[in-house]
């Protein structure tokens, strides 16, 4: 249920998904507004993940998995054959549940994604450095310490360092699985400001067993169950008058 | 013990609880301990042993040390006729002590670049020895490391699953191949093939021994290192994939320098079993003591000196005695560098990967 005034920049039809023999997407169709934050909940094991990596096909590195429908990004299907999977991925930003940085210095972090793309500037570098730390709001912190191992930062720093390096190759889409399921109270406060933030310039699909987080940073939520999308609708919506009963069940911690 | 029988009887059938279990009753645990007892039996002999070996080897190396610490070199000059010494010189060189073969050596009379220990005058020279180690050394390491890390770097994120399951047992295979074996082979096929392919002058060299010394190491470096590829987290490899990394960039940018000190340390260990290995640098290296820095030249490694030399040594010689002296140079390198892999590689390079600076 995507308002009438809303830019589609995924669409999604019919996808199913099987690991294997097992199925985790049963025929999901849904269109994901354009700089917007899309929240995907639902009890754990229900698909999430799955549906947030077959977005930007992580999910072909996992050996026997077989996936049907499609996933159109600016009227290209991404599933179609030869499609360029890395130009899609440099396209698609992630940040995943447990933050991963490289055992390199935080400046090679977020140097590593513009690097790839060609980048050898060093002024440019800087810049884009700067620019992403700032944007993923850990530039005070560590603009002294640039050079610092990536893993001497705290939790919450390495998931921000993450999402500053996720932004650097200035992406158009921002999947975050999860982003603060590790962190402290405070550190996901400023990664919720951050996605509040980020949303003016990018299209932001995050996942989250936190009700409150959906409830703060979304503009539409989509609730699944069971490989299934039940209900997608705004989240003001969702949270307040849900059409089905599932729906609110979940949401008001009812669920059995 | 009647105690705890009683509190355990107190529990109904059928109904298990942990809270009768008496914190105060000692522990008896027999098989244990036994079996904790024997373990550390066990392994203090086999370090007990290794100082053992090592005391035997330098108490047989110990009177070059002696002899060094405490002064000149014995000279057997005095004993010869004019005639004999003009002739002991001529051979000998006027540089070089004239020695016998129960001379009293001192390690200024191994800095030398002849090595002709059974001559009438005999000379103790290692720096042939020297070069000829350093030689294959560096040509096993040659080979060995880029093959091996190649190949890790393919079946630890390339190669399909059944693949991987086929490459990896069998090169490690290769790694309990009996080094008389690979000896054999480069001596006769190795060999000639080289040699008709390069067109140089001595069939046996340190480049054939070196590559045959490269085939017992190749297994150590790739296991090692595949090992420590796997070992890195699959989400940094996921993190730079999703970056629009291509997967070979993800493998060389990111996982190959995160598994680093674990290649290093498969590199050192690699070096110490090319150091160490005697047959293969026996059969295929030519075994010719040649100060010469050419990697064609035939050479001799220390290990292979110790390994031609000590079945014919007379007991107790100045010969014996030098021979054992290689013995412990060999053995205090390897004890060195597995020594620092244990250390340095550990402590240093991990910290230094996995944070805190
Ligand atoms: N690599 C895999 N191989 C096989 N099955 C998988 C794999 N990954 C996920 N699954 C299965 O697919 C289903 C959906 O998993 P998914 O990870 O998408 O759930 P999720 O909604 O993200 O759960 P959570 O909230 O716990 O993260 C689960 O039943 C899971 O067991
Ligand atoms: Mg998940």
């Amino acid at each position: 249920m995507l308002s009438e005034k809303e830019t589609v920049k995924i669409d999604i039809s019919d996808l199913s998904l099987f690991y294997g023999k097992k199925q985790a997407l049963n025929n999901i169709s849904m269109r994901i507004p354009e700089k917007r934050v899309t929240a995907f909940i639902g009890p754990s094991g229900c698909g999430k993940s799955t549906l947030l990596r077959s977005i930007n096909r992580m999910n072909d590195l996992i050996d026997g998995v077989s996936i049907s429908g499609k996933v159109v990004l600016d009227n290209v299907n991404i599933y179609d054959n030869g499609i360029n999977i890395v130009n899609l991925r440099k396209r698609i930003g992630m940040v995943f549940q447990k933050s991963n940085p490289f055992p390199k210095s935080i400046y090679d972090n977020v140097a590593y994604g513009p690097r790839i793309n060609g980048v050898k500037n060093k002024a440019e570098l800087d810049e884009i450095v700067e620019n992403s730390l700032q944007g993923g709001a850990l530039w005070d912190e560590v603009k002294d310490r640039l050079d610092s191992s990536a893993l001497s930062l705290s939790g919450g720093q390495q998931q921000r360092l993450c999402i500053a390096r996720a932004i650097a190759v200035n992406p158009e889409i921002l999947l975050m699985d999860e982003p603060c399921s590790a962190l402290d109270p405070i550190s996901t406060d400023k990664i919720e400001d951050l996605i509040i933030q980020l949303k003016e310039k990018y299209s932001i699909i995050i996942v989250t067993h936190n009700m409150q987080q959906a409830g703060r940073v979304s503009d539409y939520t989509a609730f699944f169950y069971i490989g299934e999308l039940i209900e997608y609708d705004k989240t003001r919506k969702i949270f307040t008058d849900p059409n089905v009963k599932q729906t609110e069940d979940y949401i008001t911690g009812r669920f059995g | 013990m009647s105690e705890q029988k009683q509190e355990k009887s107190e529990v109904k059938p059928g109904e298990f609880s942990t809270a009768s279990l008496s914190l105060t009753t000692k522990e008896r645990r027999f098989g244990e301990r036994a079996i904790e007892l024997g373990i550390y039996t066990v392994s203090s002999l086999s370090i007990i042993f290794i100082f053992l070996i090592f005391a035997f080897v330098l108490r047989e190396a110990s009177p070059i040390i002696g002899y060094t610490l405490s002064g000149e070199q014995t000279e057997k000059s005095a004993e010869l006729t004019p005639e004999e010494l003009t002739r002991a010189k001529e051979i000998v060189g006027e540089d070089y002590p004239i020695l016998t073969h129960n001379s009293e050596i001192t390690v200024s009379a191994l800095i030398h670049d002849k090595w002709e220990p059974n001559s009438t005058y005999p000379r103790y020279g290692i720096w042939p020895i020297v070069l000829g180690t350093l030689k294959s050394t560096f040509v096993a390491l040659f080979f060995a490391i880029p093959l091996s890390i190649f190949a890790a770097l393919y079946t630890a994120f390339f190669a399909p699953l059944r693949l991987r399951e086929f490459i990896k047992p069998v090169i490690e295979l290769l790694a309990g191949f009996p080094s008389v074996v690979i000896g054999f082979f480069c001596l006769i096929t190795i060999a000639t093939f080289a040699q008709d392919l390069f067109g140089y002058e001595f069939r046996l060299n340190s480049v054939v021994g070196g590559f045959g010394l490269s085939l017992a190491v190749i297994p150590i470096i790739y296991t090692l290192s595949e090992d420590a590829l796997r070992s890195v987290p699959g989400s940094l490899n996921e993190a730079a994939l999703a970056l629009g990394a291509t997967k070979w960039q993800a493998a060389y940018q990111v996982m190959l320098p995160a598994a680093t000190p674990g290649i290093f340390a498969a590199i050192l260990l690699g070096l110490g079993r090319a150091f160490g290995e005697t047959m293969i640098a026996l059969m295929a290296m030519g075994n010719a003591p040649i100060p010469s820095w050419d990697v064609f030249d035939p050479a001799r490694t220390f290990a292979s000196t110790i390994g031609a030399e000590m079945g014919e040594v007379v007991f107790g010689s100045s010969h014996y005695q030098v021979l054992f002296f290689l013995g412990v140079v060999l053995f205090v390198f390897s004890f060195s560098i597995n020594f620092l892999t244990e250390f340095y590689i550990k402590n240093k390079l991990i910290k230094k990967f996995r944070g805190n600076e």
